[in-house]
């Protein structure tokens, strides 16, 4: 199942929520707000790196771009929207607001 | 109804305060049409979601409508499963005794697996 | 694949509508149906036909005509929400149309994917 999380993780806990509930090989995907959870060396950046030991984690790169983060956390792959409609066909998808 | 025959697992995931914004409310409003289509429904509880279901709700003051009740009465639309995040619940000082409603108290990891298994999960 | 899109929040005020088109768009391109898009929450206000943004600004009013007219996706809005707000019939966008959640629910039904933005 895909997770999608779209607030920063500094004024919503929904990515600290979320990580609770991932099964192992689930994908994450940030975007919208959700991609300042992967800018290098943030406080969450410790969080993420648990998440990534069993799951792979995704960053929609238009809303990187769109807030100035170039840097970050290494494993996190930059994807397209081409890429989050790739992930949806393979997996149902959880939407955390 | 054309789709009868289909049964899909529909999760629903309160995870908002119930006053502050209308979130839920509207939540609870879909979850009442949902029943009336025979699919396999059910509703988790997480964050601040847990305190749609707090007891002594008195909502006259603010000139709301109040709700609670109606979580209490789901059963009577045959959607029974109703899951509560224990970390949220303890989280909130909140025990099963403080819920207007008998839910399931499961782990995040248990609800998280149950999520994996639905068809669609639709956070309100 | 055949994919529903949920929109919960009004155009501009959030991201919401912007990356349900997006996503639209790209799924459309990889060869994907997007059955509808259904409008809930304040999402209702992107039904809204009176939307004047300033001229260097998208327009989300008109991608969601767009869609429609083009592309053929029906512009559901919840009935229950649009009447709290005000979204009525005479201000609604070329082929919104205004419906309920049982709609919706056949939505949720009969698609292999629902997409869902917003808050």
């Amino acid at each position: 199942m895909l997770h999608t999380i779209n607030k920063s993780p500094f004024g919503n806990s929904s990515f600290e929520t979320s990580a609770r509930f991932l099964q192992p090989g689930d994908p994450v995907l940030f975007i919208e707000d959700g991609v300042y959870a992967v800018q290098a060396n943030n406080k969450f950046s410790a969080a993420l790196n648990e998440i990534l030991k069993n799951n792979p984690v995704y960053a929609l790169g238009p809303d990187l771009n769109a807030r100035g983060i170039a840097e970050i956390t290494a494993g996190v792959k930059s994807i397209e929207y081409e890429g989050f409609v790739e992930l949806v066909e393979e997996h149902q998808v959880n939407s955390w607001l | 109804m054309e789709d009868d025959e289909i049964v899909k697992k529909i999760m629903h995931v309160m995870r908002k305060a119930p006053h502050g914004t209308i979130y839920t409310y509207e939540g609870l409003e879909m979850v009442l049409i949902m029943a009336a289509y025979d699919q396999d429904i059910s509703v988790a509880f997480i964050d601040d979601g847990v305190y749609a279901l707090k007891i002594g709700q008195n909502t006259e003051g603010i000139e709301m409508k109040g709700f609670a009740k109606t979580f209490g009465a789901l059963d009577g639309y045959d959607v029974e499963k109703l899951y509560v995040d224990q970390i949220s619940l303890e989280e909130r000082g909140l025990t099963e005794d403080d819920l207007v409603v008998d839910v399931e108290i499961l782990s995040s990891a248990e609800i998280g697996k149950l999520m994996t298994e639905q068809d669609v999960v639709v956070h309100h | 694949m055949d994919i529903g899109i949920l929109v919960k929040e009004g155009p501009y005020n959030h991201q919401a509508s912007d990356t349900a088109y997006k996503f639209a768009k790209a799924a459309m391109k990889k060869g994907h149906r997007i059955d509808a898009v259904f409008f809930y929450n304040d999402g209702v206000n992107n039904a809204s036909k009176d939307m004047d943004p300033p001229q260097d600004d998208r327009h989300i009013g008109n991608r969601w005509v767009e869609l429609c007219q083009k592309d053929k996706i029906p512009m559901m809005v919840c009935i229950a929400a649009a009447k709290r707000r005000g979204i009525v019939d005479d201000v609604l966008i070329d082929c919104g149309e205004i419906t309920g959640l049982g709609n919706f629910t056949d939505i949720a039904i009969r698609n292999d994917r629902l997409m869902i933005f917003g808050d």
